[in-house]
């Protein structure tokens, strides 16, 4: 049993207000200061900028995509720059540590999402069971 | 400035059906294109879809309020999910209930003191089985966050 590298980096962008306002109606966060122009300047922003826990959702996908879906065991966000309409967002993880947890093979994984500026909106600090071949195989099978 | 009477508060238990099509509209919305969750005929949730308490909780299940943070000056710090094995599938009836578990404050980065709050969820399936455990931490700045940098501040 190993863990599956990395996957390349995934570019997500230039981002939009639709991005934002999808993610809010699929999460049931309508938070106006996310869609609504003059509710976000009146708060003292330029426009609206995106729902920090769509970026999150965005690494979720990556993740789950690299280690499985049913895998995920646990899942820490912690918000850091704002996403702003027409960034271009980059995904990127990598392993921390690899070990033995209640007779599973668990691995703890890093995961960023950055903005063209090069600054961090988000990151992850999440934990997997690292699925063995065989597993990966009858999961690729039942949703075939 | 947030109420520390608030620790203990405990909302009343609500119930989530995890639906095989929100999953799939989550999923979309953040881009997946997964067969695990697109196509899977019970699809488990996205790592981080239990947000969608937002359609399922309120009024008394809520016991966010009872913190009272400045809305104003509030932002979002951290999210956490832990899953007590695989994440819930579509076809699960949870029973969910929230109680505020910390607030304190620390001093931030550039003076001022911030004011955290916690909220912890938890996730039980038809069993009683706890599934999944939601922790929400809020914090409170000293200024409203158009003046700050985010939670490069908060965090400190």
């Amino acid at each position: 049993m190993s863990v599956p590298a990395a996957p390349a980096p995934w570019t997500v962008g230039p981002v939009t207000r639709t991005d934002f306002v999808r993610y809010q109606g699929a999460s049931g966060d309508m938070n106006p200061i996310h869609h609504d122009e003059e509710f976000a300047r009146a708060a003292g922003f330029p426009t609206p900028f995106s729902v920090g826990m769509w970026q999150a959702g965005l690494l979720g996908t990556y993740a789950t995509d690299w280690l499985g879906a049913e895998n995920v065991r646990g899942f820490r966000i912690r918000f850091l720059e704002q996403v702003w309409p027409g960034d271009t967002l980059t995904c990127h993880g990598e392993v921390v540590r690899e070990y033995e947890q209640d007779g599973e093979r668990r691995v703890d994984v890093e995961l960023t999402c950055r903005r063209q500026t090069g600054g961090t909106a988000v990151t992850v600090w999440s934990t997997f069971v690292v699925p063995d071949a065989a597993q990966r195989e009858q999961e690729a099978t039942d949703v075939a | 400035m947030a109420n520390p009477d608030a620790v203990g508060t405990r909302g009343a238990p609500f119930r989530m059906d995890v639906e095989r099509g929100k999953i799939r509209e989550f999923a979309r919305a953040t881009r997946s294109t997964s067969p695990a969750y697109l196509d899977a005929e019970r699809p488990v949730v996205p790592p981080t879809f239990l947000t969608t308490t937002f359609f399922w909780q309120s009024g008394d299940a809520d016991p966010w309020p009872a913190v009272e943070l400045d809305q104003r000056r509030g932002l979002h710090a951290e999210q956490e999910y832990t899953f007590f094995g695989p994440p819930p599938r579509a076809g699960t009836r949870l029973t969910c209930q929230s109680h505020i578990s910390e607030i304190y404050t620390k001093q931030g980065r550039r003076g001022g003191e911030l004011t955290f709050a916690v909220m912890v969820t938890e996730f039980r399936d038809e069993t009683g089985r706890l599934v999944a455990r939601g922790r929400l931490t809020g914090v409170e700045t000293a200024r409203p966050p158009a003046e700050q940098s985010r939670a490069d501040e908060a965090m400190a």
